[in-house]
């Protein structure tokens, strides 16, 4: 026997719709729950603890091209870029960025969704004369690749 | 506070290149004013990137990246005239969102 409410819809309908409805409110915060924010490596101080944070121990790999500045003149705006043919490294879901001498070495992580090419390029602050790392994650396996810069003026005046 | 970013979306063979500029301060926390006052940390700390709806990639930034942040991504995909977004939110609670659509 259906109970039937004052509106005419079933409890079964009911429930149904609330279903659905749960489902569509539960998608965008899951989507964003996926690609949680790596606290622990961000707050890390020293390079070492900040790649533990990240995963297991990565391991050099060719197939990511990490494009830095020989020489900056200005270290609050360093160009990179990080580049990973798919050929050579398949399934990179995350890339971060990490500077061996600033006060946080983790300077930012990209969480790359299938259909978006491993391809980032953006500014950092690099505090000093040091290497530079991009981290590719790839079916959990973490693989990276270093690059120095030489930095004639701080990045941390401005 | 919300920010406005300049951003153009390209499409190039089967990719679209998308390049964004955010004014943003990215201040460390670490620096300090003339008075020696220390300036509060102000940085953005997650940003996005969407085609349509979709995600197409998702940032987490710390204060090492630089003033006026520059952001270039690529992805498979997207027809001229799709819009594509950028949104950013800081660690004060401010937001910032660019729009455009593909050429």
């Amino acid at each position: 026997m259906t109970t039937t409410y004052s509106k005419g819809i079933s409890r079964r309908g009911w429930l149904r719709w609330t279903a659905i409805l749960g489902v569509a409110v539960a998608l965008p915060s899951r989507v964003w729950a996926a690609v949680a924010r790596p606290e622990a490596a961000f707050g890390a101080t020293a390079l070492d603890d900040a790649l533990a944070a990240l995963g297991d121990a990565p391991q050099m790999h060719e197939g990511i091209q990490f494009t830095t500045p020989d020489i900056a003149e200005n270290g609050a705006v360093v160009p990179i870029r990080v580049e990973v043919d798919s050929g050579a490294l398949p399934n990179v879901s995350k890339v971060s960025v990490l500077v061996e001498m600033n006060p946080n070495p983790l300077a930012a992580s990209f969480d790359i969704p299938p259909g978006t090419e491993v391809y980032i390029e953006t500014r950092v602050k690099v505090a000093q004369t040091c290497t530079l790392y991009a981290v590719a994650e790839a079916d959990g396996q973490l693989y990276m690749q270093s690059r120095e810069t030489k930095v004639t003026l701080g990045g941390c005046g401005g | 506070m919300a920010g406005r970013i300049k951003i153009r979306a390209q499409k190039k063979g089967d990719v679209t290149e998308v390049k964004a500029l955010m004014r943003h301060p990215m201040e460390t926390g670490m620096r300090k004013d003339q008075a020696g006052d220390p300036i509060p940390a102000h940085f953005i700390t997650e940003v996005a990137v969407l085609h349509g709806d979709q995600p197409v990639m998702q940032g987490h930034w710390g204060a090492a990246v630089s003033a006026n942040p520059f952001l270039g991504v690529r992805f498979a995909g997207g027809e001229a005239g799709d819009t594509v977004r950028v949104v950013w939110t800081d660690n004060q609670g401010g937001t910032g969102e660019g729009e455009t659509t593909i050429r």
